[in-house]
């Protein structure tokens, strides 16, 4: 693979950036495509698609719930229905909507929560979406899917136009690079991606998390000597468990990064299923802890919990004992 | 098109079957039920496109019950209508059957699950919308309990209904003034319901809930007014048809005992025998 180094971050777009293109591109030929937004076409980045394609975009206004019922409605009768919001509120104002009116009578919503984790920074918790895996995962019937980079956001985009059931899809708004770019396997929801095979220690990140693992991973290998496996678990429900299990295997030790609490999220549900498969070697999860989150912007807020290139690094050489 | 004499006997037969599955499952909403039986009864008889044959057609008017608690008023009428058999009932509420307490999409022709309350208007709001965009004729009714009302999730679609200028869309309030605490208007008053939805851009007509021939004409003559979502409040008993349940909060979920439900059947077949 080509090397990824910080200076390449630029290259990319940011994943909702990446999201609003792709949404044009499905609407310019699929009239059924419809955004849904909360006074969030802004953020969303949907201003070029509510210009270009003014009748299939509906405005709601500050209403999550409503946002949520609505696009049940839509999608009941027959229309791909991305309903875009900030993530913070998308998942808790409006999570019985989720849970009733999407994920239980099986309306095909394409929940799509922008600026997610601590991408608002020092807006503070209010603006944070840390809880949005857990909650999530506690709900039958909904792929819950956090693209690492511009190529996984393209796919899932498509894949989620195509599926008839519910889906969230989760993006940040910084620039992300490719961290593949002779990527070949195809992107499916559900089965992780192998971003770097290793020997010793196995890094299983999501979203924005998996470029600063991946930068951790060549910065042990360059010093210590550590071969580490990095994985994409874009998709944290239905968890790619067969991946999971040959990497827990092969390996000495797995480290879990995300941009969530360390409940209820990625790291969690790879240890609930590596717990029950007999899996005992050294797990550590990495993420935002149970506190008041401390002020800054997002990179400083990661940094502080190590969410960060030196911060994973380090906790691998400690969980190796090195 | 039935006429107001068959209505009356069905809205009869109704309310027996909605007795006789509440004591066969020992639960359910008997009075609520009760309050909206008349109501289900002309919208699937004489108002709604939609039968057991075009219930998969995209071109079917819609009917979501927001108050979903009041299951077995719709359950009753479906299996009348042909969804499913009848006997199906007999399995209410029981270990493993897919009629349960709400409505649920596994029952053949329900439109939405519902059972939390405040959600049916969105999802109608949401449905008729896609009708406009679809160029499509088609009617979304949905009907809501008095004691829902101050979710403010409604008040959101109630914005969003007259925004859009939703007039294939239609709101019925099942107003039977009481709520399991007691009356609805000292629970949270949400009166004067006509001007509250008349300033959120809708057109408002209050009707007798029980008059069969009166909510055949308003809900064949919809919209109310051009351009304008429509919201109906329909006046009625909780408890209606049955003397000692009408008007008592105690059977928002009462279930009748046998010697209660033999006196409720006697009173249904007088009033059966009084039709002409």
């Amino acid at each position: 693979m080509g090397a990824v180094t910080e200076t390449t971050t630029a290259t990319g777009k940011a994943n909702q950036d990446v999201f609003s293109l792709v949404l044009q591109e499905l609407a310019a030929t699929d009239r059924q495509i419809i955004a849904i937004t909360s006074d969030s076409r802004g953020s969303g980045k949907l201003v070029a698609f509510g210009e270009r394609f003014p009748e299939q975009i509906v405005e709601i206004g500050i209403a999550e719930q409503n946002l949520v019922g609505v696009a049940a409605g839509l999608a009941s009768a027959g229309k791909k229905a991305f309903a875009v919001s900030p993530a913070c509120f998308l998942t808790a104002r409006a999570l019985e909507q989720i849970k009733n009116d999407v994920a239980y009578s099986d309306n095909a919503v394409k929940l799509v929560g922008i600026s997610a984790g601590v991408s608002y920074g020092a807006l503070g918790t209010t603006h944070h979406s840390l809880h949005d895996f857990a909650v999530l995962r506690a709900i039958n019937n909904i792929t819950i899917v956090a693209p690492a980079d511009n190529f996984e956001t393209e796919h899932a985009v498509r894949l989620a136009a195509q599926m008839n059931k519910p889906v969230y899809l989760r993006f940040g708004k910084k620039p992300m690079p490719l961290l593949n770019p002779d990527e070949t396997e195809p992107f499916q929801f559900g089965k992780g991606r192998v971003i770097k095979a290793g020997a010793d220690i196995a890094i299983i990140a999501n979203g924005e998390t998996v470029y600063p693992a991946l930068l951790a991973a060549q910065q042990l290998e360059a010093e210590n000597g550590i071969s580490a496996t990095v994985i994409s678990m874009h998709t944290i429900k239905p968890l790619d468990t067969d991946l999971l299990y040959s990497v827990a295997k092969s390996v000495k030790a797995i480290i879990t990064v995300e941009e969530h609490f360390i409940y209820g999220g990625l790291g969690e549900a790879c240890a609930s299923y590596l717990l029950q498969k007999g899996y005992t070697k050294p797990f550590k999860i990495m993420g935002i802890p149970d506190e008041y989150t401390v002020t800054g912007s997002q990179v400083e807020i990661l940094n502080h919990y190590g969410i960060s290139q030196k911060g994973i690094a380090a906790e691998a050489l400690s969980l190796l004992k090195k | 098109m039935m006429t107001a004499e068959e209505l009356a006997k069905k809205s009869i037969e109704y309310r027996k079957k909605i007795l006789k599955y509440i004591v066969g499952a020992n639960a359910g909403h008997t009075g609520g039920s009760l309050s909206c039986i008349d109501i289900l009864n002309v919208l699937y008889n004489n108002v709604l496109n939609v039968n057991p044959e075009n219930f998969k057609s995209p071109d079917r008017d819609r009917y979501i019950q927001s108050k979903g608690h009041c299951v077995e008023a719709l359950f009753v009428t479906l299996a009348d209508k042909g969804f499913f058999p009848e006997s199906d009932l007999l399995t209410l509420c029981k270990y493993k059957s897919h009629y349960i307490g709400h409505p649920t999409k596994k029952v053949y022709g329900v439109e939405q699950n519902t059972g939390a309350l405040g959600h049916g208007l969105p999802i109608a709001a949401g449905t008729a919308l896609a009708a406009k965009m679809d160029k499509k004729d088609y009617h979304v009714f949905t009907l809501l309990g008095d004691g829902e009302l101050p979710e403010g999730s409604n008040w959101e679609a109630a914005l969003t209904a007259s925004h859009y200028k939703l007039d294939n869309l239609c709101a019925i309030v099942d107003k039977n003034t009481l709520q399991i605490t007691g009356p609805t208007a000292n629970v949270c008053n949400t009166d004067p319901l006509d001007e509250k939805f008349e300033s959120f851009g809708w057109a408002v007509k209050h009707v007798d809930g029980h008059n069969l021939q009166e909510l055949t004409n308003v809900l064949t003559s919809l919209p109310l007014v051009a351009g304008k979502p429509s919201l109906i409040i329909a006046h009625t008993v909780k408890g209606k048809g049955i003397s000692f349940m009408e008007n008592q909060v105690k059977w928002h979920h009462g279930v009748p005992s046998p010697e209660q439900y033999d006196l409720a059947l006697t009173e249904l077949d007088t009033a059966n025998n009084l039709i002409h």
